[in-house]
């Protein structure tokens, strides 16, 4: 963990309620699958939001408008400073990966994948991703993830882009996969956990306290004993999960 | 130069600040950041007799100028703490700590006094009779004088450390309280432990926590602690470490001239986790600005 005070160098609307903001300051340390902590004007508890990408300097963010938090962040100006406790959380492990992984995120669960897709590419594995959206106004990051050189597959609620449908319809459509990582809400993570054939990552949500795991505010069970999110997770291996 | 440093039940500790019970957990997470032995001392995360998972979550739900837990005693059991935790914790804290203890019946408060009582890294028993989170116990015992007699007579006749008894706010006559646990041989009182409060959910018309009701703790609730602490400093004679809402050297020094010997920080670490350092580092300029030259002297000042 680190804290580092962050400039906001863009902050921008990206599809219905959903906002990238490009943060520059010190990332070193994060990897991904990581959350950061943020610390917002007149509010108490610091805001964790996952990483979506970073490089040596900046640190991009992609967060939907849920609540005081999101909505305070919307309307922050370029140039303001923010500060931040980084590398927080166990996050993905691309070792596992197998040479062909698959990558499933659900609304503000695609995110995360798009830096854990980065890193596995990087590595040379031909990484396939579902990417799902209620409806079309609501999709962000295809061209990003296409960019990336990853097979993409849009599913969406109400069928008006891609496959109709949960994420679940497209996984059938994937070839042989190796591996998965996925985030999402929790039912879709429960939905993947059963359509999927091999084993995965699973990233979790839970309301935090510090977010570093000293206030025990966010534990789970598992079936490898008791885990904080935010220290332990939030990327759990499917086979320890308890549903 | 200024001096911060005090004595608390006789032992001397550099500075007055410690991290309260529940927001610091074994130290480990903050060892990372910064070496702890800047502290007083800590009070670790509250220990029962046997493992407690602790509440179903959510747990935490914010507020003005604070939050609400309802963590429910999340803990290994006293035997993990004293054959894992301890251990580990002697590997970046070589200053004594102070133990929490919990428990649902004054068997389980004794079994776990006598259990630490044995460890010399521990400094000071901090018996928690305040836990406002857990059914059938803690907070139980500090809502009458006669049940936290009960508890602090039973733990005194099982250690011979110091014990301080940590006192619920959520009751009309605190000081009363205080003056029994002080009458059955209690070596000090830390207060107050947090507030009872619920926060509901507009989305899912429900309580936000899943216990329903937390403890609120942080900035919010400081001018409830001071005037406590100021109440309880005139009705006993043993110390107090004064506890709600800490979060700045200046919050210390009106802790202690409410009556305070020591304070302890909870809610600001999970904020701010530098938060301790912060306030024993910025103690000395804080002091000098007010004219104090030794903290000792200011305890119960404002009486």
């Amino acid at each position: 963990m680190k804290q580092t005070i962050f400039q906001i160098i863009s902050n921008k609307n990206i599809a219905k309620d959903v906002y990238e903001m490009v943060l520059e300051g010190d990332t070193s340390g994060i990897t991904p699958g990581q959350f950061v902590n943020l610390k917002l004007e007149g509010l108490y508890l610091r805001r964790p939001i996952s990483v979506c990408d970073y490089s040596d300097k900046t640190l991009t963010l992609v967060y939907k408008v849920v609540g005081k938090g999101t909505e305070q962040m919307a309307k922050m100006n370029v140039g303001e400073s923010v500060d931040v406790l980084t590398g927080l959380g166990n996050g993905y492990n691309s070792a596992k990966s197998g040479e062909s992984p698959l990558l499933i995120g659900g609304g503000v669960g695609v995110p995360p994948m798009y830096a854990l897709a980065k890193r596995l590419i990087s590595e040379g594995k031909s990484v396939s991703v579902i990417l799902g959206f209620n409806k079309a106004e609501e999709i962000f990051y295809e061209e990003e993830f296409k960019k990336l050189g990853a097979e993409v597959y849009v599913t969406t609620v109400d069928g008006s882009v891609g496959t109709k449908g949960f994420v679940t319809d497209a996984v059938g459509m994937v070839g042989d996969y190796t591996y998965v990582y996925t985030c999402g809400p929790e039912v879709m993570l429960k939905a993947v956990y059963n359509a999927i054939k091999t084993s995965g990552q699973f990233s979790f949500e839970e309301r935090m306290g510090c977010g570093f795991g000293a206030c025990m505010g966010c534990t789970c069970k598992t079936k490898y004993g008791n885990k904080r999110i935010c220290k332990d997770g939030p990327v759990l291996e499917k086979e320890e999960i308890i549903w | 130069m200024v001096n911060t440093k005090i004595s608390l039940c006789g032992i001397e500790i550099d500075n007055p600040v410690i991290p309260a019970s529940g927001t610091f957990g074994f130290g480990y997470e903050f060892a990372e950041l910064y070496d702890i032995n800047c502290l007083g001392t800590f009070s670790f995360k509250g220990t029962t007799k046997d493992p407690r998972f602790g509440n179903p979550t959510p747990r935490i739900a914010e507020c003005a100028s604070g939050m609400l837990n309802a963590v429910g005693l999340q803990n290994p059991g006293v035997e993990k703490v004293i054959s894992e935790e301890l251990p580990k914790l002697s590997q970046v804290f070589n200053k004594k700590v102070m133990a929490n203890v919990s428990g649902f019946a004054v068997e389980d408060y004794v079994y776990t006094c006598e259990k630490l009582d044995k460890e010399e890294q521990v400094g000071w028993l901090e018996v928690n009779i305040s836990c406002p989170n857990v059914h059938g116990g803690g907070m139980s015992f500090g809502t009458s004088a006669e049940s936290a007699y009960e508890v602090t007579k039973a733990v005194k006749a099982a250690t011979k450390k110091p014990v301080i008894i940590k006192l619920s706010p959520n009751v009309t006559d605190i000081a009363g309280i205080a003056a029994a646990c002080e009458n059955a041989g209690a070596d000090g009182i830390s207060m107050i432990n947090t507030l009872m409060g619920m926060r509901i959910n507009l989305k899912t018309k429900k309580p936000i926590i899943a216990n329903k009701t937390g403890g609120y703790s942080g900035p919010a609730i400081l001018p409830v602690a001071i005037r406590m602490v100021y109440q309880v400093y005139e009705a006993v004679k043993i110390p107090i470490v004064g506890m709600g809402g800490i979060s700045t050297a200046e919050d210390v020094i009106e802790m202690m001239l409410a009556g305070a010997t020591a304070v302890e920080v909870g809610a600001a670490n999970l904020i701010e986790p530098y938060a301790c350092k912060n306030i024993i580092d910025d103690l000395p300029r804080v002091m000098e600005k007010y004219g104090i030259k030794d903290l000792k002297d200011i305890i119960g000042g404002a009486h």
